[in-house]
């Protein structure tokens, strides 16, 4: 076979590379940097800023509603912000009513607060309760701004709202400072925004996937949102203007190198495929 | 009067709704609030009828060794490993059910969105080609964000994560919120076509 014709034969193994390579690839992108430790520092974009100043701006003793919408299998990207946004509001001493439209999510919920509440010593009951969870995605948000005792009667253990002594004067959403949303899709961010904030005026910020980010930036220009954290660059960027870096900014570095991967994987299709297509005109 | 009385019954409860997201005035928002509450109640009743049905479904193919019946089996002893642990143990930290949902759920959810990575990376290889005009700026395109929400992309062009911030804030805006606009119109279109008794379909097939 002449040279031409091996070099032909080659790239055209090559763009058919067996997909099992792929995937090896793309797990030692992943795990190395998990396993060594790499650390990676990041542009903080405006969305994420919005969101950590308006924090900040709250004053010790606020109510914060954070609203857990999402489940466990949206957990590595969405974990890391409810660390992230917990350590904040605890750090502010901030108060935090946490519940969620999804049934997954009140675990969540107990696992970021059974983890983060005794470093700060924060008692439950008095420094942050979870209501759990409660079936009926849009009404359920109109009916807890209008009524959040009539809606959650009892907290996620069963304790009932009147015995809670943090919720004492606590009657709906109006008396919350900001609404904090942990979003994996419907019912999520977008919703609390169509029937909360402008109905209502509370303010809302949130987190959501890197693939429902680019969805969400109307919001953002609007003012809707007071910000936005999208997927786990989002997660990596709060924790580092926090200066705690957590789950968030050590996945980045992971997948710092899975996009690079993909992206050479891209171009070397395309150079696969432009060849090819030369080659048969 | 078998589509008359359905039809009159929505056109009270969705002016009601209407009415009362711009009227706070008890009069709206009261009878609003109390039908919020009955939408919340029928919604956790479907939640029961979901589990009966899909039970009903999963044992009868279970007993007619339908496809999967192997699958269901396991479906059928997690559901009701699940609900029995939460009924008798409660679902507190440290209980059962705590523990089955940590230690057996969350690592199956995460570990089925952690597949993505792999089968984004693949298809990317085999299907993403600059084949047209339109396909290589949507590879451009992505290729510029993806390395925008990376930090070696900074480190490629320190003005990388400001330029992918301006596509995200301008043209995929621009192009987001023309989507939104028509599915909300859409949705308004369709939701008075509802209340004013011309769009029928929800009474059944044949109405």
């Amino acid at each position: 076979m002449s040279e031409a014709g091996d070099r032909n034969g080659i790239i055209q193994k090559l763009s058919q590379v067996d997909r099992r390579l792929i995937y090896l690839v793309v797990l030692v992108c992943a795990v190395v940097p998990l396993v060594i430790g790499a650390r990676v520092t990041l542009s903080v974009s405006p969305p994420v800023r919005g969101l950590f100043d308006a924090v900040e701006e709250l004053p010790p003793g606020s109510y914060v509603y954070l609203a857990a919408d999402y489940d466990p299998g949206s957990l590595p990207e969405l974990y890391p912000m409810n660390i992230a946004f917990v350590e904040h509001l605890f750090s502010k001493d901030i108060k935090i009513i946490a519940a969620s439209l999804w049934a997954p999510g009140p675990p969540l919920s107990q696992r970021v607060f059974d983890d983060i509440a005794p470093r700060y010593g924060k008692v439950y009951g008095r420094d942050y309760v979870n209501l759990g969870f409660k079936e009926g995605r849009e009404a359920v948000m109109v009916s807890v701004a209008e009524d959040l005792r009539r809606t959650f009667p009892e907290d996620y253990l069963g304790t009932p709202y009147g015995e809670i002594p943090m919720l004492e004067g606590i009657d709906n959403l109006t008396d919350v400072s900001l609404i904090v949303n942990v979003s994996a899709g419907y019912p999520g961010i977008k919703e609390w925004v169509q029937q909360i904030a402008t109905r209502f005026d509370v303010p809302i910020g949130g987190g959501v996937t890197a693939v429902s980010g680019p969805e969400m930036y109307p919001y953002i220009q609007s003012g809707q949102l007071v910000g936005l954290l999208a997927g786990m660059k989002g997660a990596g960027e709060y924790e580092q203007l926090l200066g705690k870096p957590g789950l968030g900014l050590a996945g980045m570095a992971a997948q710092s190198s899975v996009h690079v991967a993909v992206i050479v994987f891209i171009v070397l299709a395309n150079v696969f495929y432009f060849i090819e297509r030369r080659k048969k005109l | 009067m078998k589509t008359e009385v359905p039809v009159i019954i929505a056109f009270i409860a969705g002016m009601l709704m209407i009415v009362s997201f711009f009227s706070p005035h008890p009069v709206f928002a009261e009878p609003a609030a109390m039908m919020r509450n009955w939408a919340i109640i029928i919604t956790a009743f479907a939640y029961v009828l979901g589990v009966a049905n899909i039970a009903r479904i999963s044992a009868g193919a279970v007993r007619t060794r339908g496809r999967d019946w192997r699958y269901k089996i396991v479906m059928l002893l997690s559901l009701g490993a699940m609900l029995g642990a939460g009924l008798v143990g409660g679902i507190q930290g440290g209980s059962v059910f705590d523990w089955n949902y940590n230690n057996v759920m969350v690592p199956m959810q995460s570990t089925m969105f952690s597949l993505l990575a792999f089968f984004i990376a693949s298809a990317a290889f085999r299907a993403f080609r600059a084949r047209s005009v339109e396909a290589t700026l949507l590879l451009v395109t992505a290729v510029i964000v993806m390395l925008g929400r990376v930090p070696v992309g900074e480190r490629l062009w320190s003005g990388l994560p400001a330029f992918t911030e301006w596509i995200m804030e301008v043209p995929n805006m621009a192009a987001k919120r023309g989507i939104m606009i028509g599915a909300a119109l859409g949705a308004i279109s369709t939701g008075l076509k509802m209340i004013l008794g011309l769009e029928r379909s929800y009474l059944g097939s044949d109405k």
